[in-house]
């Protein structure tokens, strides 16, 4: 019942979109004996310095056209050069050309992108809204990595969707492997190509890979892709992530292709959110991830059923409950989302056309500030925009008290989706904080740090006294992720160079810590079929690879130093002692809480005698090689970044640095040493 | 000339020092990922063969660096360092993976690599019928590995790695027999006795996080101290210092003019390709190691120490981990010779309270966790569930000690802080004499020697508690000898008495496992071969053993020419000389003396009940035999240990004292100490006679206790009776006594309890409370949402009532997109959601073109 008024629903809000979005197209009236400019080609781009590209304007229209001035708009790139045009009248059919150069000077020759634009000052009266002026892009080593990267599994999606068939599962299973691969591969790529010094300060705002026009120019939405470190190492962890969870996907027998449609589908929203720069972008791919969730959750996971206290469980509860949380969520976000937009200061998008508000996230970021905003209802604006989007990642993250959908998603999800739902989706929430209530309201953000840290040390403590009484294994992991992302809050709280790059390591590293857990609860649920802790007993005697596994992703996510679990924590412990001494201080109680939790558990179901009850089952029936396949490579991540967490720490500190000095710039961030 | 001076560490460069952690570290990874295969394909020799050679690797590598590379250099000099890889680099908090080996690190290295080979060797015979050898040999190597980590990491952080490391490994190997219920009487299994001893450490990491981040932030206002005013800063500068020789008794300056041995993989330090020549792209090569960069520029000579005296250096002024920089920003001093910095540390306040009493209290905390103290030490005794060859390695000779290692290791801090100090001293003082009593009426050999333990870390405890590192280390090192050998020598007995464990099965099974607390039962439960009473009269069936056993009893009773007597008595006389603590130094010399009349007693009575007497039943005749070699072998190496290591620590069979001269340990000992011994308030008792005197005592002690057990135990046969009578004469006390002050009991009815029930109490909140709220929420919504469905029919719909007619019609057409079928949703809402994204993608850009 309830899903069929959800799929109604959701054809409607598509048909509607459909719709609406070329309407402001279709909106142009008739004209008559009036000039029109057109600019061929709509974009210029450049593959080398020196590189020469002619511009060709052009009177379409039937009156007679009066170009004032062609000039290279403001905010491009320092390259981009031209000479200036003389102003002309062109009468209609008549052609003009301009020559524009791209010919960088010193450091400026070592960019890989450039950005600029050509504006274009005339009488064409549709520019009139844009103060007379239209423009055209100019790009410089155009990437369309990313745009890939985020696609690639929707098109994997398309294809099962339009060639194979449900018996194919074989076939089928190979399509999202190589849809789930193929962005794990390119974001390796990525990776290695990353330059990491570029920051904030530098050209293009340090962002790179970007791939950057205009999508809907009625309402100065922008297509916006582009990566700085911390987008990096998330997009990394959802590819790898995503690529294992595939392979975790084997015990899922019905629906198959819908299923690997939905999950294909989920993995393009999870992508665009992370390179997304633009925050109707950032919404919308926020948005495509949560539906699949959905019916991920609701249809693939365990069914519905009353339990003893009579209260309804299963999938569908728990897709629900994940969904109107979620959806909560949302709602908040976008009405901050509305209510940033009408606040932006006039800008120019990226072709040069000028917008009175802008969705571009740098451009809320450097030119905008918030704290002058008129006030909402007699409240500080900025103040509660930024609660109203911390509300929405906080969902997310969870954080306590909004996080009793997560132990109930997770138990009800397959083992697949609650790898992603624990390895991903909850680091979307840390993320966003970063990104947007970091990036653009700095002020508010520290306004708030005190009761961030509060909230993050009642989720260490909490969540994980909370894992210690659960008797369900999936339960239980799912407290110690609430627990976990605890540390998140409480290092980016505490606005120091640990604190927020052990937050962000700690992201990482739950990803994939947690992941191997999700995998390992499903590995014994699938011999047992139950998760109860105490149903066990003994299971390392007769499985010994799989509690070699066990214990080692469970240590990891003890905290043992050498295993990654412990880096972040550690600077977590580190960067906020400064700023809440005595908060730190309780929170640290978390590593003898968290140790009693994670033994007991392991104590619980792998020491002792054997249970005899599994005599039939287990012994004899390790881990395969497909599950050990799954794990392998998560493990060596948590031992090598145990050991060398440069490789990350390396990613994102240009990253972090530039937000330290956003939202702190008294200090925080590190002064160049000085000798007096 | 900068205004101000500091003794920088002089330090050598040195390539290979991490091979050292290394070798153990890939013997364990070899065995314990492929160790299963290996043994099935190549029998157990293979595995032994690697764990061993690791080991034998490692300790040849660690005895090259020592006396190869260390002792030849002047002792100032003594410092190599080995920085393999940049661990962090944020800001302020910057880590090197990095190990180094001082005159301290180094003995503690040369004695973990040694002990450790030959409790291997061992344990070859000892775990010879173990199914799982393999990963046995597996968890003994990577705790070697944690181990040397530990030792030779060279800053807090890598200090921690270790830390919990070995850890890690005490927990494996406590529960190896992790399906078997436990031996002992409280019926609890081995596996529960390693989680047991894992949370109880994890509480001891709780104050050592704490201490480390409170010292960490706390050297962050350092650069007030030479400024003299309070500068905002966020990091550490540095400080331009001319280089002080550094302060040694009786070396003078004579040894700074000595030359580096030219050996191989001594590197320049101030060869200022170092950083990058590592061979490493990426992070590494633009890492630079030193942030002041101590290396001086430009100096031709390619074998000279980085730090030169007399010369000026940039000296990093503020939060670090490294015990190095720690220690020289402390010894900065201004011109007038007042330590600047350190007298500035001692003055910051965190909380209003002493920040140094905070860091010392909360690392202390972290060491009564690691070395078994009052009041975390509950976990050791139920450590002696793993197997014998563990006990010996890590629960005597070598982890329990990291405690003490951490607070010698951290002297310059320690030493700032009177109360901190008095509080290591008087707990240590504490926890070896009340151990020392409950170890006088055990029964399990190994519980005797676990309670033992207990006891010896006290003493070396009220060693570096009254800042008399050097003692504490000393009497460290002699108890890795003489305990390692005491544990082997049980375990040998053990394992002679082992088939008692078999034969017995059909009688007396659960006996005694089920026997409650507090029962003061007479009879032994006969299938426990670690059951002293089941034991008696093994002295001819296992000679060497025995002989082993009694060297190593009159090494830790304290009788003169054996090396405990010298260690221990040199930390009685300095804890009643001290003038460091707050309390008078009797206090804590009289605790300690009692527990040395009690260690005496019952390490007597251990060995008598053992090896003299009547053998418990006639079967021992048959079954019980001297052990392999391979075993008895490491017992007399054990033992020559506990009897020469009295050498490096006296003048031999003539105390130091007569000579005026320090034993060599002492001198050895003194570069890391310097800064310390600076510190130091004057002694408060220097007169010989009172050494004497007490020592003359303390021999006087440990003969009673001797020959007290003597009378007592020698022979059973005939005091058995008195034994009894003077039991239930004293029935509370023993009782008491016997149930360790019950204090495991008490610890569990308060904090394990109340975490329990806090915790359930939690879930029972997140369930109801928590999600009901969002329940409730949920009801009231649709609650909300019939009341306006209500409004809606009666007010509206009259109404919309001509529209139906049209939406009924719309809603026949759709109903057919509604067929149940999921499949068919999925494909809905797939196909909008891609048509959404291409047709608004494709078509809009081309609209907005115009």
């Amino acid at each position: 019942m309830t899903r069929s008024n959800m799929v109604n629903a959701l054809i409607t809000c598509l048909a509607l979109g459909v719709l609406l979005a070329p309407g402001a197209a279709a909106a142009q009236g008739a004209r008559d004996a009036l000039p029109r400019l057109d600019m061929s080609p709509g974009e210029l781009t450049f593959d080398k310095a020196g590189d020469a590209r002619t511009l060709t304007l052009k009177n379409t229209g039937k009156g007679e056209l009066n170009i004032r001035e062609v000039r290279v708009g403001p905010g491009s790139d320092e390259g981009f050069r031209m000479e200036p045009a003389q102003p002309k009248t062109l009468r209609p059919g008549e052609k003009m050309t301009v020559t524009v150069r791209y010919q960088p000077e010193g450091e400026g020759a070592k960019r890989k992108q450039a950005f600029g634009n050509v504006q274009v000052l005339s009488n064409d009266p549709d520019a009139k809204e844009h103060k007379g002026t239209t423009g055209v892009q100019l790009i410089k080593g155009k990437s369309y990595l990313l745009t890939v990267m985020v696609f690639f599994p929707l098109l994997a999606a398309l294809f099962i969707l339009l060639f194979l068939k449900d018996g194919q599962t074989n076939a089928l299973r190979l399509a999202a492997v190589i849809g789930a691969a193929v962005p794990f591969i390119l974001s390796v790529y990525l990776f290695k190509n990353f330059d990491r010094t570029l920051g904030m300060q530098d050209a293009n705002y340090g962002l790179q890979f970007v791939h950057h026009f205009v999508w809907i120019k009625s309402f100065n939405i922008e297509f916006f892709f582009g990566v700085d470190g911390i987008s990096v190492a998330m997009m990394i962890l959802t590819g790898l992530v995503s690529l294992i969870a595939v392979g975790a996907s084997w015990s899922i027998k019905k629906q198959v292709r819908g299923y690997f449609i939905m999950f294909l589908l989920l993995e393009t929203g999870m992508m665009g959110v992370f390179c997304a720069l633009d925050f109707f972008m950032f919404y919308v791919f926020w948005e495509v991830m949560l539906l699949p969730m959905y019916f991920l959750i609701g249809v693939w996971g365990a069914p519905s059923r009353v339990e003893a206290d009579g209260k309804v469980r299963g999938g569908p509860y728990a897709a629900i409950k994940f969904f109107l949380y979620t959806l909560a969520g949302s709602v908040l976000m976008l009405l901050a989302l509305i209510a940033i937009y009408y606040n932006s200061s006039p800008t120019t998008l990226v072709d040069g056309t000028p917008a009175a508000h802008t969705f571009n996230f740098m451009k809320l970021t450097l030119l905008n500030s918030f704290t002058l905003a008129a006030p909402i209802l007699g409240m500080t604006f900025h103040k509660v925009i930024w609660v109203a989007l911390f509300i929405g990642f906080a969902i997310k993250i969870p954080m306590f008290p909004f996080h009793t959908w997560l132990p109930d998603a997770h138990v009800e999800a397959p083992t697949a989706i609650s790898v992603i739902l624990a390895g991903v989706l909850l680091k979307m929430g840390t993320y966003g904080i970063f990104r947007i209530n970091y990036q653009l309201l700095p002020e508010a953000t520290q306004w708030a740090g005190l009761a961030m840290a509060i909230f993050g040390i009642i989720n260490i403590l909490y969540g994980g006294l909370c894992a210690m009484a659960q008797k369900d294994l999936k339960k239980l992991v799912a407290y110690s992720s609430v627990s976990h992302m605890g540390f998140c809050l409480l290092g980016m709280a505490a606005f120091t160079d640990a604190g927020m790059n052990g937050a962000m390591l700690q992201m990482f590293n739950h990803g994939t810590i947690t992941s191997m857990m999700f995998i390992l609860v499903g590995v014994i649920y699938d011999r047992a079929h139950t998760r109860g802790v105490n149903d066990f007993g003994g299971v390392a005697g007769v499985m010994p690879v799989y509690a070699g596994f066990f214990g080692f992703a469970f240590m990891a996510s003890l905290g043992l130093p050498g295993l990654s679990g412990f880096i972040g924590e550690a600077l977590v412990f580190i960067g906020a002692f400064k700023t809440y001494t005595f908060l730190t201080m309780l929170a640290v109680v978390s590593v003898i809480i968290t140790a009693a939790y994670h033994l007991w558990a392991i104590q619980r179901i792998h020491l002792g005698p054997f249970n005899k009850r599994w005599a039939k089952v287990l012994p004899g029936n390790d881990m395969d090689f497909r599950e050990g396949l799954t794990l392998v490579p998560l493990a060596i991540i948590v031992l090598v970044l145990g050991f060398y967490p440069m490789p990350v720490l390396d990613l994102i500190s240009v990253g972090m640095s530039d937000l330290i000095s956003l939202v702190n710039p008294a200090g925080g961030a590190s002064i160049a040493m000085a000798t007096p | 000339m900068p205004e101000y001076s500091a003794s920088v560490q002089e330090f050598v460069r040195v390539n290979w020092l991490f091979l050292i952690p290394l070798f153990p570290a890939l013997g364990a990874f070899i065995n314990l990922i492929f160790g299963k295969h290996l043994q099935k394909k190549f029998g157990k020799k293979a595995v032994h063969t690697i764990a061993i050679g690791a080991m034998v690797l490692s300790c040849i590598t660690a005895l090259v660096h020592f006396f190869g590379m260390l002792l030849p250099l002047a002792p100032a000099q003594r410092f190599l360092l080995n920085e393999v890889f940049p661990m962090l680099d944020l800001g302020a908090v910057r880590i090197n993976f990095a190990f180094a080996m001082d005159p301290l690190s180094g003995l503690m290295a040369v004695m973990v690599t040694t002990v450790a080979t030959a409790i291997h060797i061992y344990s070859s015979g000892y775990m010879h019928d173990e199914p799982s050898y393999w990963r046995f040999f597996g968890y003994l190597n990577l705790f070697c590995f944690s181990m040397l980590t530990l030792i030779m990491g060279e800053n807090l952080i890598l200090m921690f790695f270790g830390w919990e490391g070995v850890g890690l490994c005490s927990y494996l190997l406590i529960g190896f027999w992790f399906n078997k219920s436990g031996m002992f009487q409280e019926g609890t299994d081995n596996a529960k006795a390693g989680m047991k001893a894992f949370v109880v450490n994890r509480v001891g990491d709780f104050g050592f996080i704490i201490g480390m981040t409170a010292l960490f932030w706390g050297l962050l206002g350092m650069w007030d101290a030479v400024e003299g005013k309070e500068t905002p800063v966020n990091d550490g500068r540095c400080l331009e210092v001319k280089v002080a020789p550094m302060e040694l008794p009786g070396h003078g300056d004579k040894g700074h003019a000595a030359k580096l041995p030219s050996l191989i993989g001594v590197a320049h330090a101030a060869d200022p390709a170092h950083g990058k020549s590592a061979g490493h792209g990426g992070p590494l090569a633009k890492h630079q190691w030193s942030r002041c960069g101590e290396a001086v520029a430009g100096v031709k000579a390619k074998r000279q120490p980085g730090v030169q005296v007399g010369s000026t250096q940039q000296l990093y002024l503020g939060p670090t981990v490294s015990f190095r920089e720690i220690k020289d920003q402390l010894s900065v001093e201004n011109g007038a010779g007042e330590k600047v910095v350190a007298k500035h540390l001692e003055a910051s306040t965190l909380f209003g309270i002493s920040l140094l009493l905070i860091v010392t209290l909360g690392m202390f905390l972290g060491a009564t966790g690691k070395s078994a103290q009052i009041p975390l030490y509950i976990w050791l005794p139920d450590a002696m569930a793993g197997p014998t060859p563990v006990s010996a390695l890590i629960h005597a000779a070598t982890m329990v000690t990291a405690g003490v290692y951490m607070v010698a290791r951290l002297n310059f801090v320690f030493i700032l802080s009177p109360g901190g100090m008095t509080v290591v001293a008087l707990f240590g003082a504490l926890t070896a004499l009340f151990a020392a009593t409950i170890g006088l009426f055990q029964y399990d050999i190994k519980k005797v020697l676990a309670y033992s333990t207990v006891s010896q870390l006290g003493y070396m405890f009220i060693g570096v508690g009254v800042g008399a590192y050097w003692v504490g280390i000393y009497h460290l090192l002699t108890h890795a000898f003489f305990k390692a050998c005491l544990f082997l020598g049980s375990g040998s007995v053990i394992h002679g008495m082992h088939y008692v464990a078999h034969h017995h099965d059909d009688h007396g099974e659960g006996h005694g496992h089920d026997a409650p607390p507090g029962d003061l039962r007479n009879a032994p439960d006969p299938t426990d071969p670690q059951d002293m009473r089941n034991m008696g009269g093994l002295a001819k069936l296992m000679p060497q053993t025995r002989i082993t056993y009694l060297i190593s009893c009159f090494a830790i009773a304290g009788i003169p020419l054996f090396s405990g007597f010298y260690s221990k008595d040199e930390i009685l006389w300095k804890a009643f000389s001290t003038g460091n603590l707050l309390i008078p130094g009797w206090i804590i010399w009289g605790l300690g003396a009692m527990g040395a009349l009690c260690t005496a007693f019952y390490m007597f009575r251990s060995y008598y009940m053992t090896f003299h007497g009547k053998p418990a039943t006639e079967e021992h005749l048959k079954h019980v035999h001297e052990s392999p070699r391979s075993m008895t072998w490491v017992l007399w190496f054990l033992a020559a240990g506990a009897v020469l290591m009295s050498l490096i620590g006296s003048v031999y069979f003539i105390p130091a004292v007569l000579l005026h001269t320090h034993p060599w340990i002492h001198d050895f000992l003194a570069p890391v100490t310097s800064l310390a011994e600076s510190f130091q308030k004057p002694a408060a008792v220097t007169s010989h006679a009172w050494e004497y005197g007490l020592m003359a005592f303390s021999v006087v002690l440990a003969a009673a206790g001797i020959l007290a057990a003597r009378f007592v135990y020698k022979d059973m046969e005939k005091t058995g009776k008195r034994i009894e009578a003077l039991k239930a004469q004293w029935k509370g006390v023993h009782t008491l006594v016997y149930n360790k002050y019950f204090v495991d009991e008490i610890y569990h009815a308060t904090w394990v309890r109340g975490f329990m029930a806090l915790s359930r109490a939690l879930a029972w909140f997140d369930l109801k409370a928590v999600d009901g709220l969002v329940n409730a929420s949920s009801w009231a919504l649709r609650t909300v949402a019939s009341l306006s469905g209500a409004i809606d029919r009666m007010f509206v719909d009259g109404a919309v009532n001509g529209v139906a007619t049209v939406v009924l019609g719309l809603g026949k057409r759709a109903r057919k997109i509604q067929t149940g079928r999921i499949n068919g949703y999925v494909m809905g809402v797939a196909f909008g959601v891609v048509v959404l994204l291409f047709i608004v993608w494709f078509v809009t850009p081309a609209g907005a073109g115009q």
